[in-house]
């Protein structure tokens, strides 16, 4: 099993949303984060004034695959979040070394 | 039977009417001169009473009038400018600075400013408001009505011919509340509570109290209009020097003696809710027709002229404020137009009684620029943290407005203007010059004190994880 985790532009979000539903992954866990990779800042005047601000809004979704749909997960994820622009995010994956499901207790693949 | 009666009761009303008119008449002629008590007044002289309180202009003298208390109409007018006032500060300020702050201090904000008001309250029953306008000297007043003694809600005088004295005191308590509550602005984030509170109330007394003495009272050194004999014949309808220039100047001094905020110019400070900060500048400029309009002291001319200057200068020099962000920095900013509004109300308030609709559209113009440029050049030049501009705003505003007035300020348009026309630059001047080094040097004084006995600043950990919680047990926002 493994854990991919997307950092992708926030208005990307329902778009990949669907991606994933439609080749069957139900469940995922959104957060809402900051961070920035080689998209700049920008900067912003109260009064006189500057503040450069770094960081920049982004969303992380986190779901839990079996390894054979880990490739096709990957891909979707890329094309539905992709804009061509600086700021687009990042997909990693990580191994997982287990998953249960609380209510009936199930572990494995099954419980993904 | 009918037209019998009719013609029959005519006749009746007017042989009473005329036995009335001749009796009180005759009585006129009798009575004599000295040791008598104030005459009845005749129906002509009770006409002119009634006249004197639509035109807010004295009654008779030396009547019993049958309108010896507050008018309806002006004292109502009074009431409502005073609720406005206290609206100002509780939540308008509030909202305003509250917005301004970072998240972790909003809490400190809205409770330095209740605790302001209720503080300050305290003192104006005890003391405040006869130190005042009790009679005392020209600098301060007595304690003659301490606890607010002698001041009934019934009688007429203290401010103007038709108020209720109680009205006149609440009114100028409201003025009271929000002056100290000013200088919170320039040092937010970083003061303690205890040290606040401290602060303002030996400010009160070093500062506010002679102030409203001086500038508004019957005796003060600088009350051009009532006193004949002032030092300074400086004129200040509103507010200008009392209010803006005292708390301004004393937020600067303030300000630099607590040093700047831990990360000041390093880390990012934005404003956690302009929203807040908006819905606060709209109060602001809602309840200031309280503040300047019910300084006419009655629901006359004068009164609606201040209306009027102070909703041209408001707007205008928010606008101003906003065009010159778009601009200079290439953003009209909701934080522009906000600052730009409430200098347009800080500038126009020492002069909103007696400058022409025009002169105060000149006047929103510089309120607009001059506050503008000390706000976005002048505190990086000179490197103080004053957090939210009390003293870009206030204090630079307020001195700007005390002299626009000395140049503004037309007989035409408030007749008490006219005698004291000439020269009146230079008392604004002289008024300004006193204002600033007396502000100046009792804060430094009182900071000084504060610090010996309570301290001022908070601990560097309270400081950077926020006064809401430390202070006051606190979060703003949960969840």
């Amino acid at each position: 099993m493994k854990l991919i985790i997307a950092i992708i532009k926030p208005f990307k979000l329902e778009e990949v949303k669907e991606g994933l539903t439609s080749m069957n992954i139900e469940g995922m866990t959104v957060t809402e984060v900051k961070g920035f990779g080689r998209q700049k800042g920008h900067v912003e005047i109260y009064r006189g004034s500057e503040y450069t601000v770094d960081f920049l809004p982004k969303v992380k979704i986190e779901i839990a695959v079996e390894d054979a749909e880990v490739a096709a997960a990957v891909k979707v994820i890329a094309d539905k979040a992709r804009t061509g622009k600086i700021g687009d995010g990042k997909i990693f994956v990580v191994d997982l070394l287990e998953a249960v499901r609380i209510r009936t207790g199930e572990s494995g693949e099954s419980a993904i | 039977m009918k037209l019998f009666l009719s013609r029959f009761a005519r006749h009746l009303f007017a042989f009473l009417l005329i036995a009335c008119a001749l009796s009180t008449s005759q009585a006129q002629e009798a009575s004599p001169a000295a040791a008598a008590p104030p005459a009845e007044p005749t129906v002509e002289q009770r006409l002119a009473d009634l006249e004197a309180y639509v035109n807010n202009t004295a009654r008779t003298p030396d009547v019993a009038s049958k309108i010896p208390g507050p008018g309806p109409g002006h004292n109502a007018w009074q009431m409502v400018s005073t609720a406005l006032v206290i609206f100002m500060t509780l939540p308008g300020l509030a909202l305003f600075y509250g917005g301004l702050v970072r998240k972790q201090n909003v809490l400190s904000v809205l409770a330095q400013c209740m605790g302001i008001a209720g503080l300050v309250t305290i003192l104006w029953w005890a003391i405040g408001y006869s130190l005042a306008f009790g009679g005392g000297n020209a600098f301060i007043g007595d304690a003659a009505y301490a606890f607010l003694n002698g001041v009934n809600p019934g009688a007429v005088g203290a401010g103007y011919y038709w108020i209720s004295d109680s009205m006149w005191a609440m009114f100028q308590l409201s003025f009271a509340i929000i002056t100290p509550a000013l200088i919170i602005g320039a040092i937010a984030e970083r003061m303690k509570f205890i040290s606040v509170l401290v602060f303002v109330a030996l400010w009160m007394f070093a500062v506010y109290f002679p102030f409203a003495h001086m500038v508004w009272s019957t005796t003060g050194f600088m009350s051009g209009i009532l006193n004949a004999g002032a030092g300074i014949k400086a004129i200040d309808f509103a507010g200008g020097t009392v209010v803006h220039m005292t708390s301004g100047w004393s937020a600067l001094v303030l300000c630099i003696m607590l040093g700047k905020r831990n990360g000041f110019g390093k880390a990012p400070m934005p404003p956690h809710s302009l929203v807040l900060c908006t819905v606060g500048t709209g109060m602001l400029w809602v309840g200031w027709y309280g503040f300047n309009a019910g300084s006419a002291l009655g629901a006359d001319a004068i009164a609606s002229n201040a209306f009027a200057t102070t909703t041209l200068a408001a707007a205008i020099a928010g606008f101003v404020w906003g065009m010159a962000e778009w601009v200079l920095k290439g953003h009209p900013s909701v934080l522009g137009f906000c600052s730009g509004i409430v200098a347009g109300l800080v500038v126009i308030t020492p002069g909103a009684g007696f400058v022409s609709m025009n002169s105060a559209v000149i006047i929103g113009v510089l309120a607009g620029i001059v506050p503008f440029l000390a706000v976005s050049y002048l505190k990086k030049v000179l490197g103080y943290d004053d957090a939210l501009d009390t003293f870009g705003v206030h204090g630079v505003g307020g001195t700007m407005g005390a002299i626009l007035t000395g140049v503004f300020a037309d007989e035409k348009i408030n007749s008490v203007v006219g005698p004291l026309k000439e020269g009146l630059l230079v008392a604004q001047l002289k008024a300004c010059a006193l204002t600033i080094v007396w502000s100046v040097v009792a804060t430094v004084v009182i900071a000084f004190i504060v610090k010996a006995v309570v301290g001022l600043r908070a601990a560097p950990e309270v400081e950077s994880a926020g006064l809401d919680t430390s202070e006051h047990g606190e979060e703003g926002y949960i969840g």
